[in-house]
């Protein structure tokens, strides 16, 4: 038996002397300990092997029955510019090929990456402390929300606003139905949180935390003055959504009083790649940190006095707490937290106000276009900064197919009539002159 | 080059910049109908640099860092194969990577086939009736079918079943996952080989048993040969039988966890299929079940109608949504690829002879080290460190030697069954000379360990930096570029 493949290198040969060093007679000796009615005897409904002209013109054809569109929607995927610089270093195989940096002797390049990253992700949130990834804004929630419950010791509920986009309510959702927390929905008014009603639900005091977002699901800028302080004085905490390529321009979670931030790291540049892999960003304040899911990373010095990376407060996780950890993560999105550290070291804080400039006037000009027709109007006339929600009487379904045959991607349909727009500084006014264009034949 | 210690933060200088957008032709200032106290108030300290900074300092980082590419990684239940070049080309495919999650999902066929594709693949090869792919990583993984687990009690209006039996030898995220998930944990003792043992396993199956969760071959790399005779009894109570993948490598192309009677389990397509593990992420964790769980799997999930047409549904039975779109979509491109690059047959080998490695270097060590458990082991195997257990050298200490000789450890210390553990897997990727120069370099080591005794115990002595201060780091931590600075 030769196994001729490219990714498994023995030979007849090899397998001889290495089955006599062992004392076997064969392969299928090392297996006789697995009962026979259990050993796999028919065969696989997956094609034979494929060489790599095969598989490229297999994956060049299944691409070709995707569309390439312009994309005018985000909803938690923006299409951000992505430079050219992070694929390169993405693809260096050091990193991408390197396990987790339990042996930090030999693991200085990762450790110090996600030192890096953690320094942005607090410069961004105002934040204490960061780890080292979560796996997606959803589920980095989901974790918040976990946290805030075991931090009130004996209190279960929680209070998340409706305006929390759908999506990662979803995953709150289903978190907190199989952990047993309470988590209770308050319904927004006017698209945003409804703070009366959270006000008058802290008052029972059976309340862990508070989950609200910025920018919310229709994409408005919302105003937390006064949230943070009635939910502290209720002894409950806050967690806020936010997105942390806005954060170079928008109130800071910090600067909204809130302990733990979170969000996705998407759109600091990643490819939309269909969903995945993104990655979900936690600080929090330094009280909460040894309650922090996920890895983290410290400075410290080795045997010679060099200063050096290491993981830390290792006394959290599962490999040491089992079923006591803070949670359950272990591998999280590393190789993302370098594409976060690289687009962030590129654009700086400037290059940040910038693609949030562009990114804001396009969606603004778009919005004048678009209530300049006069199908749309603005149901909630709420600040935004480059998504936003408008109300229409065309019907969506038929015209985001309209769209997507010409080209484009509209925005997402939310029901009743009310369509989410996305706009990024990729966008050209040209596009945006020809979308409206064609909203318009209708 | 010299020793490279900046960190990005250090070399920033007001004024540069490594970035070029186009010019703002809009004619609004958006920003401005913002009200200013909804606007940040301080700038963010971040770095600013040219791209050629950006450039050398993280292709210097680079350089400190060991990956499979740089060498052999002999890494326990890591499963640290070969990361196939070709799947990075083809996850990086325009025709995918500018796809939204949110796109109507006629203009998206492609992405759905391939996710539909795999999924089967997968349900080919571990023997369920269907997969989800998407939870993100082996502990994602571990919760979605636990959750699936108890949606299928809670189904059945099967409210009792609040507890999971977890071996003491498993993997730490079973329990986390376990507790996560709102199960209640009942360890089971493990024999002496890391197996269950039946008698111990009786009384503890009762109808508060929502199942039990295992690893086979378990964490010493040995199988559990009463696997059928558990399932039926875990049946008989009522309770589902979890698989946790992290040591599907050995059985893969020869066993199928679906025969042996388990009803849920995951896989860490960055162990079994070669997706590389990026430093510690992104992964993909993937859920099978048996049939009567399909219903039960989260939203979204993508299915096939009878025109050959692909379409996402969101079930009123699944358990909810564990992702916020697809999970992983890019590393399920390279497991596509592996898949596809091995075929039905060659994938046959890969279980097989990552058996062949591990017993190999069991075989060729025994003489050195101490196996606590003789016999053939799968695809990795426990040395509870040196035999000779006088010259005072830990398995801590021969792990960081390892380091200096240019392989990577071993995992260390787990399973905790053994004060000294040594856990070698070598997967089915490496070759027969690199698996001798590994022998070669470990006996070097035990004779250093015997000789020199102080050689070792200081190691590592020539990685680019040497033992780290980790009490310090944990009793004061230093978190961020701010926090060094003031420190």
């Amino acid at each position: 038996m030769s196994c001729s493949s490219r990714y498994i290198p023995h030979t007849e040969d090899d397998i001889k002397v290495m089955l006599e060093r062992i004392g076997a007679k064969s392969i299928d000796d090392l297996y006789a300990d697995i009962p026979s009615e259990v050993i796999f005897k028919g065969e696989y409904d997956i094609p034979s092997a494929m060489s790599e002209i095969e598989l490229r013109n297999h994956l060049k054809s299944l691409g070709e029955k995707n569309s390439q569109l312009t994309v005018f929607a985000g909803g938690g995927a923006y299409d951000h510019y992505s430079p050219s610089v992070i694929s390169h270093l993405l693809a260096r195989s050091e990193f991408y090929t390197a396990y987790t940096p339990y042996q930090p002797e030999i693991s200085q390049g990762t450790l110090q990456y996600i030192f890096e990253y953690q320094s942005m992700i607090c410069e961004l949130t105002g934040m204490d402390a960061s780890n080292a990834s979560m796996y997606d804004g959803a589920t980095a929630t989901a974790e918040a929300m976990m946290m805030m419950v075991a931090a009130a010791k004996k209190k279960n509920r929680v209070l998340m606003s409706d305006t929390v986009s759908p999506r990662v309510a979803e995953v709150v959702k289903t978190y907190a139905k199989f952990h047993g927390v309470d988590l209770c929905v308050v319904e927004g008014k006017g698209g945003v949180s409804d703070l009366d009603s959270i006000y008058s639900q802290l008052e029972a005091g059976d309340v862990a935390g508070v989950i609200v977002a910025s920018p919310n699901r229709y994409g408005i800028v919302e105003d937390f003055s006064g949230l943070s302080d009635r939910v502290h004085a209720a002894k409950a905490l806050l967690t806020m959504y936010s997105d942390p390529s806005a954060l170079a321009v928008l109130r800071t979670p910090a600067e909204w009083g809130a302990d733990i931030a979170c969000g996705d790291g998407q759109s600091l540049g990643m490819p939309l790649l269909f969903g995945g892999p993104y990655l979900g960003f936690m600080a929090c304040s330094k009280a909460l940190l040894r309650k922090m899911p996920g890895r983290v990373v410290g400075a410290t010095k080795d045997a010679d006095g060099k200063r050096a990376f290491v993981l830390t407060l290792q006394a959290r996780e599962q490999h040491i707490r089992r079923e006591k950890a803070t949670s359950n993560i272990c591998s999280n999105q590393s190789l993302m937290a370098l594409y976060v550290t690289v687009y962030v070291a590129l654009m700086g804080k400037n290059g940040l106000k910038e693609v949030n400039r562009l990114s804001c006037d396009g969606a603004h000009y778009l919005y004048d276009s678009l209530l300049a027709t006069g199908r749309f109007s603005d149901p909630f006339g709420k600040p935004f900064l480059k998504e936003f929600t408008l109300k229409t009487d065309i019907d969506v379904k038929a015209l985001n197919r309209r769209l997507s045959d010409k080209g484009f991607m509209g925005g997402l349909d939310l029901g009743d009539g009310l369509v989410e727009f996305a706009v990024t500084e990729k966008r050209t006014r040209e596009e945006i002159d020809q979308f409206v264009k064609v909203i318009m034949e209708a | 080059m010299k020793h490279y210690d900046k960190l990005i933060f250090e070399l920033s200088r007001p004024g540069r910049k490594g970035y070029q957008l186009p010019a703002d032709s809009f004619g609004v200032d958006g920003i401005k109908s913002i009200p200013s106290d909804l606007l940040r108030q301080s700038d963010p300290e971040l770095p600013e640099v040219s791209e050629l900074d950006v450039v050398r300092h993280y292709t210097n980082l680079s350089s400190k860092n060991f990956g499979v590419d740089t060498g052999f990684y002999p890494l326990g239940s890591c499963t640290m194969k070969y990361n196939p070049k070709i799947n990075e080309e083809i996850a990086a495919l325009p025709e995918f990577s500018a796809l939204h999650p949110l796109q109507d999902p006629e203009t998206a066929q492609g992405a759905l086939e391939l996710y539909w594709n795999l999924q089967n693949a997968l349900a080919q090869l571990a023997g369920f009736a269907e997969f989800t792919l998407n939870p993100f990583a082996g502990a994602h993984g571990e919760l979605t079918g636990l959750m699936v687990m108890r949606s299928y009690h809670m189904a059945r209006g099967d409210k009792k079943r609040t507890k999971v039996i977890v071996p003491d030898s498993a993997h730490g995220t079973n329990p986390a996952s376990a507790m996560v998930s709102g199960l209640q944990v009942v360890e089971v003792k493990s024999r002496p080989n890391g197996s269950i043992d039946i008698e111990d396993l009786k009384p503890l199956l009762s109808d508060e048993i929502a199942g039990i969760m295992m690893t086979n071959p378990n964490t010493l790399g040995m199988f559990e040969t009463e696997i059928l005779e558990i399932a039926k009894l875990v049946h008989e109570a009522g309770g589902l039988l979890y698989y946790d993948g992290a040591n599907f490598n050995p059985l893969l192309g020869k066993v199928r966890p679906g025969d042996m009677g388990f009803d849920i389990m995951h896989i860490n397509l960055h162990k079994t299929f070669s997706t590389p593990h990026g430093g510690g992420g992104p992964g993909s964790g993937p859920v099978g079940v048996a049939a009567h769980l399909v219903d039960f799997l989260p939203n979204p999930h993508v299915k096939k109608d009878e025109n050959g047409k692909f379409y996402v549904d969101f079930g009123k039975d699944a358990l909810g949504s564990v992702s916020a779109f697809f999970g992983n979509f890019g590393v399920m491109m390279k497991a596509y690829a592996y898949i596809l690059s091995l075929g039905k047959e060659g994938i046959r080998n890969v279980g097989p002879m990552a058996t062949l490695n591990a017993n190999y270097i069991k075989e060729s060590l025994k003489d050195d080290y101490l196996l606590p458990i003789a016999g053939a082991c799968k695809h990795e195997f426990v040395f509870d460190g040196l035999k000779d257990k006088s010259t005072g050298v830990t398995t801590l200490n021969v792990a960081k030697r390892l380091l200096d000789y240019g392989f990577h450890a071993p995992t260390i210390y787990f399973p905790l069954l053994f004060h000294e553990s040594m856990m070698i897997e070598p997967t089915e990727t490496e070759s027969l000379e690199t698996l001798d120069e590994f022998i070669d370099v470990m006996h070097k080591v035990a004779k250093e360990a015997r000789e020199t005794p102080d050689v070792v115990k200081d190691a590592p002595l020539s990685t680019i930096v040497r033992k780290l201060d980790e009490t310090t780091a944990a009793k004061n931590p230093i978190l961020n570029y701010k926090a060094l600075k003031n420190a």
